[in-house]
């Protein structure tokens, strides 16, 4: 055990020296259950069979499956972003740590390699998650580890648990909600998920509960050459609340690695969700080799009137980012939010923004996004505001302002806004420029550093979008900018 | 095993296939190698109809136009009597000292204008402008809306035939030329595909006038503006589509700034069913100046289409993108702006901005604007709002005795004046004031007073 941690260790010295900051950047060293590289309706039909899933399940799977290989059916070429064509044929659709496969039911069964894997990521689950108050469901490579805290949820009557679990033990309110928000035929990748997801966090908070404790998601790519498609679903019933946390790593690779998530909220009358992102993906190396392409597709529906759901996200690591959180805002006096960070460094290119579409009567959505491009970095805000005829009263505010550090990167705003009710009153605003000269030269002269002038900058910059993360998270972000900004200036 | 043939235009569009055919060539070489070009490329390109993919028509499907099989070629005696320069001077702005000149259905008129063809730095007819060596043929004609990228722009150059070419020497200033567009009810449906073509030299001033207009009868105006604007001169540039109800227009206007010059533009839309003003600016000099005004106007089942480009090529330029909006009845609205600023294009100043006021339930605005920057030293901002007159407003009005008809009246006047009142020409501004106060919807809008419901 000590032999094996050691090697951890210092394979991670081994990477620092490489080239990168990435600190998470450490594979673990755990026995996997992969099926072979390749997607077929057999893999499909495996994946079924491994989870034990019933046949509706499988027969969803083979759907969406006979949708994705339709000859027309091609990857968007919409997005801001450039990359080799991805060889779908080339990769694991399933990988499970091979201990896990008997199920972990407490984490003492848990793998304590594992266990350290997260210790190193920062969330550890047994002493720290406690004090947190958080409970957390791990999922690495696609399966779920372990979910603590279980019992103070029950207690409230919160059902959190692994995607698996939930079609085994709660088939009902998956049958009823899987695909309610994001239809097996969505987009592209939204649909491979809904073939080959493997493994994902399920919620369901009862009418009037309020979530005792947050609730928190760990993912991270292990194996090589392998794709995660985890699908997350939380449904928040009538007047509950919930907040949910997710964070995103993996190891370094040389070669990219394909992550196509979807996430499903549904919001019931009064109820709110609130769903917090840090993403730190693999970005890849200096020179853009390597790094995971984030397709992901999330969005929530405020089906209930005076409901809410709050995406908050920062995302500061992929290769590629392509990721649009989006809210239906359904139900009358519904409310929807997204507030962002979004950065880009090196060769790292992210195509991100939000959806509001406006249906219900008196809604209201804040959009505030902001973006960082540094090194070769390009990122794109891409939103539409959308007020359909029945949104009478509805109400839109959206900032998006871009930093520039640096003469080599780029920021892009495309927004896009449809207004089809005269009562609605919608405002977009933004601006691009690059660090204050003048506030650099403030802070340097007085004995700030130039590197330390320009993270208090930015950190100003997104403190707005910060205050909206949960404490812990909020510390995490601030952090997480900062090392992936560093040796960008000075 | 059976070959599919590859499609050619010719299926779509037997009309243009056949009025190309039947086009008498031009004694002019270079016109019918810019013909032959601009038709290879329409046989490419086809018409931007497709509804997916197709970012630029995005909200504005340009089916119902390839739809229609218009009519080329000489003016078929429909009946209609000969328009006199009375009808272009009731239907457009006229001043007698401008140099007005008149193009009538997609020829020009000399019998109508109040210049002829060979007014100093003026030459109407594409041919003749080549002809008068007005160094546009091979600078600016065909090459600032190159018609290898647009269906519209080649599908004009396959007709390129009659125009206007305008060439100011350096240095000198030449006035205002008033240039109609004078579409008549005679054979129709009539599509005309006129061209403008501007070279300013170096340090030299002139102010166009664009007016297009027509009866309310289904006909298709395709025109194709080209102005270089050389080293520290100054091009005012205002651009009027006041078609005809049931007329079809498509607009395709590009502009080429050289090191510190200015152009402004003023883009008013009141008429056509269907209309597009694309509209593009290169910044290609340092130190370019750039304001782009527009204002529109609909009612009805109308659909305008701005879709405007700026590139900021080159270090310290400056761009002013304003364009506001009054949606009534049914209509749409469509405003598409991009500002990209390249990579060498540093301490770039560029600001975007799109209003609408939305005046009926049915009314719809689709306002794209987007900012692609690859410079760092830049100072960029857009804006856009969508809504109604603000209820506080009304209120206060109000409450100084005013009935809601005319303060409904005086606050939509007011967002239009913000546009009309940057036209600098000051008749031509009074003309447009006029026209607007005339055209605002009047007291039958609801407005919602007293909360929503």
């Amino acid at each position: 055990m000590t032999s094996q941690a050691q090697r951890v260790i210092s394979r991670d010295t081994t990477s620092e020296e490489l080239d990168s900051d990435y600190q998470w950047g450490f594979t673990i060293d755990i026995d996997q259950e992969a099926i072979p590289k390749g997607l077929s309706e057999d893999v499909v039909r495996l994946i079924s069979a491994k989870k034990n899933e019933p046949q509706w399940m499988l027969d969803w799977r083979l759907k969406s499956y006979r949708f994705w290989s339709r000859q027309t059916y091609t990857e968007p070429k919409w997005a801001n972003v450039e990359y080799p064509p991805i060889d779908f044929q080339d990769m694991h659709y399933y990988a499970a740590p091979k201990s896990a496969a008997d199920g972990p039911q407490s984490l003492d069964e848990v793998d304590p390699e594992v266990l350290e894997a997260f210790g190193k990521l920062g969330i550890p689950l047994e002493e720290q998650a406690r004090l947190a108050g958080v409970a957390v469901d791990a999922v690495l490579d696609s399966v779920s580890v372990a979910t603590t805290y279980q019992e103070q949820l029950e207690k409230a009557g919160v059902i959190f648990c692994s995607m698996s679990e939930a079609i085994q033990n709660h088939p009902d309110l998956v049958q009823k909600y899987l695909g309610s928000v994001v239809p097996f035929a969505d987009n592209f990748y939204a649909t491979l998920n809904s073939a080959v997801f493997s493994d994902g966090s399920f919620a369901y908070i009862p009418p009037g509960v309020r979530c005792p404790i947050e609730l928190m998601t760990y993912f991270r790519i292990n194996q090589a050459d392998s794709g995660q498609f985890e699908r997350t679903l939380i449904v928040a019933d009538e007047g509950a609340y919930v907040s949910y946390l997710e964070g995103c790593t993996a190891p370094m690779r040389k070669t990219s690695q394909l992550h196509a998530a979807v996430v499903e909220l549904v919001a019931m009358e009064g109820a709110e969700i609130k769903y917090s992102t840090l993403q730190n993906w693999y970005p890849g190396d200096r020179n853009g080799e390597g790094g995971v392409y984030n397709f992901v597709t999330k969005r929530g529906k405020c089906a209930g009137a005076d409901s809410k759901i709050s995406w908050t996200q920062v995302e500061t690591g992929s290769a590629i980012t392509w990721k649009y959180p989006s809210v239906i805002l359904q139900g009358d006096n519904s409310v929807g939010e997204f507030y962002s960070v979004a950065l880009v460094n090196n060769w790292q290119q992210a195509d991100t923004g939000t959806k509001m579409i406006h249906m219900g009567k008196n809604t209201r959505s804040t959009i505030v996004a902001k973006g960082i491009s540094a090194g070769q970095g390009q990122q794109t805000y891409r939103g539409l505001v959308k007020i359909n005829p029945s949104a009478k009263g509805a109400r839109n505010f959206t900032q998006c302002d871009s930093l520039l550090v640096g003469d080599q990167c780029g920021a892009h705003t495309v927004p896009y806004i449809e207004v089809k009710n005269p009562t609605a009153q919608m405002e977009h605003e933004a601006t691009t420029s690059k660090v204050s000269d003048d506030q650099l030269f403030y802070l340097q002269q007085r004995g700030i550093g130039v590197e330390d002038a320009h993270f208090m900058i930015i950190n100003g910059f997104c403190r707005g979008i910060f205050q909206e993360l949960p404490f812990e998270f909020a510390m995490e972000a601030s952090q997480l900018l900062k090392v992936s900004l560093e040796g960008t200036v000075g | 095993m059976t070959t599919i043939a590859p499609r050619s235009v010719a299926d779509d569009f037997p009309n243009y296939v056949e009025a190309y055919a039947a086009q008498v060539g031009s004694a002019v070489p270079a016109i019918q190698q810019l013909r032959e070009r601009g038709w290879e490329a329409f046989n490419r390109l086809g018409l931007p109809t497709a509804r997916r993919g197709n970012e630029p028509w995005k909200y504005t499907n340009a089916g119902p136009i390839a739809r229609v099989s218009f009519a080329h070629g000489d003016h078929a005696s429909g009946g209609e009597a000969e328009p006199t320069q009375a009808d272009a001077r009731a239907a457009a702005p006229w001043q007698s000292d401008w140099r007005n000149l008149v193009i009538v259905d997609g020829a020009f008129a000399p019998s109508l204008s109040t210049v002829n063809g060979d007014s100093p730095g003026i030459a109407a007819g594409l041919a003749d402008a080549l002809l008068a060596n007005l160094e546009l043929g091979s600078t600016v004609l065909g090459s600032l809306a190159p018609p290898d990228e647009d269906g519209f722009a080649a599908l004009n150059t396959a007709f390129a035939g009659d125009g206007v070419g305008v060439s100011v020497p350096p240095g000198a200033d030449a006035g205002v030329i008033n240039v109609v567009y004078l579409t008549t009810g005679r054979g129709q449906p009539r599509a005309t595909h006129p061209r403008l073509v501007i070279s300013a030299a170096p340090n030299s001033r002139v102010t166009v006038i664009e007016t297009f207009v027509g009866p309310d009868v289904r006909y298709l105006t395709n025109a194709v503006m080209e102005t270089s604007v050389g080293e520290g001169a100054r091009v005012e540039h205002y651009r009027l589509l006041l078609e005809g109800q049931e007329a079809y227009h498509v607009g395709v206007s590009r502009v080429l700034q050289q090191k510190d010059s200015a152009f402004s533009s003023v883009a008013i839309a009141h008429g056509a069913e269907l209309g597009r003003n694309d509209f593009g600016v290169t910044l290609a000099g340092t130190g370019a100046e750039c304001t782009l005004n527009g204002l529109y106007l609909t009612n009805g089942t109308q659909h305008i289409d701005n879709y405007i480009n700026i590139d900021h090529a080159e270090p310290y330029g400056t761009s002013r993108l304003f364009y506001k909006g009054i949606l009534d009845g049914h209509s749409r609205a469509v405003f598409g702006g991009n500002v990209t600023v390249r990579k060498h294009a540093q301490k770039t100043d560029a600001q975007q901005t799109d209003k609408n006021l939305l005046l009926s339930e049915e009314a719809e605005v689709d306002s794209k604007p987007s900012l692609l920057i690859y410079a760092d030293d830049v100072k960029c901002g857009h804006g856009a709002t969508a809504g109604h007159i603000d209820e506080d407003t009304v209120f206060y009005m109000r409450s100084r005795g005013l009935d809601l008809a005319t303060t409904s009246r005086i606050l939509i006047h007011a967002f239009a004046s913000e546009i009309i009142d940057t036209v600098a020409l000051e008749p031509l501004r009074e003309y447009l004031d006029e026209r607007f106060r005339n055209a605002i919807p009047s007291a039958s809008i609801a407005l919602p007073i007293g909360g929503r419901s």
